[in-house]
């Protein structure tokens, strides 16, 4: 019989038990952070606490936010609680100066990481009898070395494949077995995609289990998944700021992420007011890192829209659970599993026109895959009479999206007052996806 | 002697080559020669008319991209060999031609017209004076 659970006494721990643990940690935290955080201290100060304060986790919200625009204003190091010497590795999110995150781990940093997502594999049926191939990017991007690292610590015969090259994905699924995959949903359609194209069926691998995460997705693409790779998906969620996937996974129930609450405290707020919202309401996402050593961020907002929920599972774990993310709090569009800022697009158009020119910003999905396309409206400097300029023009644009945003965009080229003004201002993204 | 073309930015959408003809027409202005570069998305559109300037205002007031640069006007007899001696003068000098297309031909004269747009109008305009070709001029054109 494969194990339930990867860690039973945390995953199925009494809520007062978990309460007394978030506390102890929180604690200790905030004085970790009070010694080695000048920003953050001065955060406090300036809200005239300090360590004191916080005697448990009802003192949570006396605590000041993180923004994204604290880890920009404080890059790189500003946020780091250990010396570099004790940190032995680092990711990043995509993106400009600007909008790049650096993290930092320790080792026990990226053991605590391993260990949330090998209770995120284990939900998922995983044992060291499986062959778990990684299909996330690896790199900076926490996808692949998260996956990859959980893998390794379940025990499963781990096949850190990276994204891409569909053909040769099956052909190790098939050649050697692999019994989970891991990677983006919109690769795992693709996969499926491919696999028809190719003439399989599932019963042509041996895949059981999908643990999908980095973009949204919907349910019914979970359906699709299921029934094209002949596998059960789970989703996992995570972000940079926090370790990467394994913040919260899924259980068989499939209905909300299980939050690893002995090492994030989530809480949910008015993304308005910033007040706590009770349990049960919809709101912006916002996490405290407690047991993090490197990069350990106090009540960090997400920006994700979701609802908490303490409801009794029937897998059996008390672990508190997340709906997936409802839409967002900021302008932040994940494209391909990747985060796109609109001011990150600005940003290359300023540089190539040395003045921002109308565009606009086209998401659909044709089937599995996201669409991209960047509408940019021509003006004089930028026409000439011959298509070889232009195409020029289109391939730099093009080059510099690649560079900045990390994925590929259609640029478009279009006439002037083409796109669509409402009250007089453009507007900049249209998001054809229907994934709420 | 070069003659002034007129090129308009056109999205590859229907009504478009409409709109700009349209622009043109409203404004009285003639057009002389007429070539369309396609991609996938857009085409730029290559007009040659009577009074360039009075048309890239007319297509300006109306939103579109439109901009003129120089060209070349040459006259060749309209019998064969004619084009390939023009080509053969600008490949000797290694003038490089970016594109080309005819334009108002005339069979009573018995002649024809290419419209040249070369990387380097100078030397062009020397070399197909030097071997005999007639070029023409904005009156020349202003007044066919």
């Amino acid at each position: 019989m494969a194990k339930r659970y990867w860690n039973e006494k945390i995953e199925c721990m009494e809520f007062s038990e978990m309460k007394k643990l978030q506390s102890e940690r929180l604690v200790k935290q905030v004085k970790h952070v009070w010694d080695n955080v000048p920003y953050y201290r001065k955060k406090m100060e300036e809200k005239g606490i300090t360590p004191d304060d916080i005697k448990g986790i009802e003192d949570l919200h006396k605590l000041p936010f993180l923004s994204k625009a604290d880890l920009r204003d404080t890059y790189p190091y500003g946020m780091l609680a250990e010396p570099l010497s004790e940190c032995v590795r680092i990711h990043s999110t995509s993106g400009t100066t600007g909008k790049r995150v650096v993290a930092f781990y320790t080792q026990n940093d990226i053991d605590m990481w391993d260990d949330c997502v090998a209770r995120a594999i284990t939900a998922a049926g995983g044992t060291k009898e499986d062959v778990c191939q990684v299909a996330y990017g690896f790199g900076l991007f926490t996808g692949g070395a998260g996956l990859n690292g959980g893998s390794h610590k379940v025990g499963c015969l781990t096949l850190p494949m990276s994204s891409g090259n569909t053909e040769r994905q099956i052909q190790f699924m098939q050649d050697l077995g692999a019994t989970i995959i891991c990677c983006t949903p919109s690769y795992a359609a693709y996969i499926g995609e491919t696999l028809h194209e190719m003439g399989l069926t599932p019963d042509d691998i041996k895949l059981k289990a999908g643990i999908f995460g980095a973009e949204p997705w919907t349910e019914e693409m979970r359906r699709e998944i299921e029934k094209s790779l002949g596998i059960k998906a789970y989703d996992i969620y995570g972000l940079t700021e926090t370790s990467g996937p394994g913040v919260a996974f899924e259980c068989e129930e499939q209905t909300g992420m299980h939050i690893n609450e002995d090492n994030f405290i989530a809480e949910i707020i008015d993304p308005d007011t910033g007040e706590p919202l009770p349990e049960g309401s919809k709101g912006e996402l916002v996490f405290t890192s407690i047991t993090k050593e490197a990069f350990p961020l106090l009540r960090y907002r997400t920006r994700d829209i979701c609802v908490l929920s303490r409801k009794k599972c029937s897998c059996g774990r008390t672990l508190i659970k997340m709906t997936k993310p409802m839409g967002r709090s900021d302008d932040m569009l994940i494209i391909k599993g990747v985060n796109v800022f609109p001011s990150q697009i600005e940003t290359v158009l300023i540089k190539d026109f040395k003045a921002t020119p109308n565009y606009q910003i086209v998401v659909d999905r044709v089937g599995s895959s996201d669409t991209f396309e960047i509408k940019i409206e021509l003006s004089d400097d930028m026409f000439s009479d011959t298509i070889k300029d232009v195409f020029t023009l289109e391939k730099k644009l093009s080059a510099d999206i690649v560079q900045i945003l990390g994925i590929k965009a259609k640029i478009s080229l279009v006439e002037p007052k083409s796109i669509p003004r409402s009250e007089g201002k453009a507007v900049r993204v249209i998001d054809k996806r229907k994934l709420v | 002697m070069t003659v002034k073309q007129l090129s308009v930015f056109v999205e590859n959408r229907p009504g478009r080559l409409c709109a700009v003809t349209e622009a043109l027409a409203d404004a009285g202005i003639n057009i002389r020669a007429v070539s369309i570069a396609d991609t996938t998305d857009f085409g730029i559109m290559r007009i040659i008319v009577n009074d360039t300037d009075k048309a890239v205002t007319a297509l300006k007031e109306r939103g579109f991209i439109a901009s003129a640069a120089n060209v070349i006007a040459v006259s060749a007899d309209d019998k064969p060999g004619s084009m390939a001696a023009i080509m053969k003068t600008l490949y000797n000098e290694n003038i490089s031609v970016e594109y080309m297309y005819a334009a108002f031909l005339n069979p009573e004269k018995g002649i024809a017209c290419l419209i040249l747009r070369v990387d380097n109008n100078e030397s062009a305009v020397e070399a197909l004076e030097k071997s005999g070709c007639k070029l023409l001029s904005e009156s020349d054109i202003a007044a066919v």
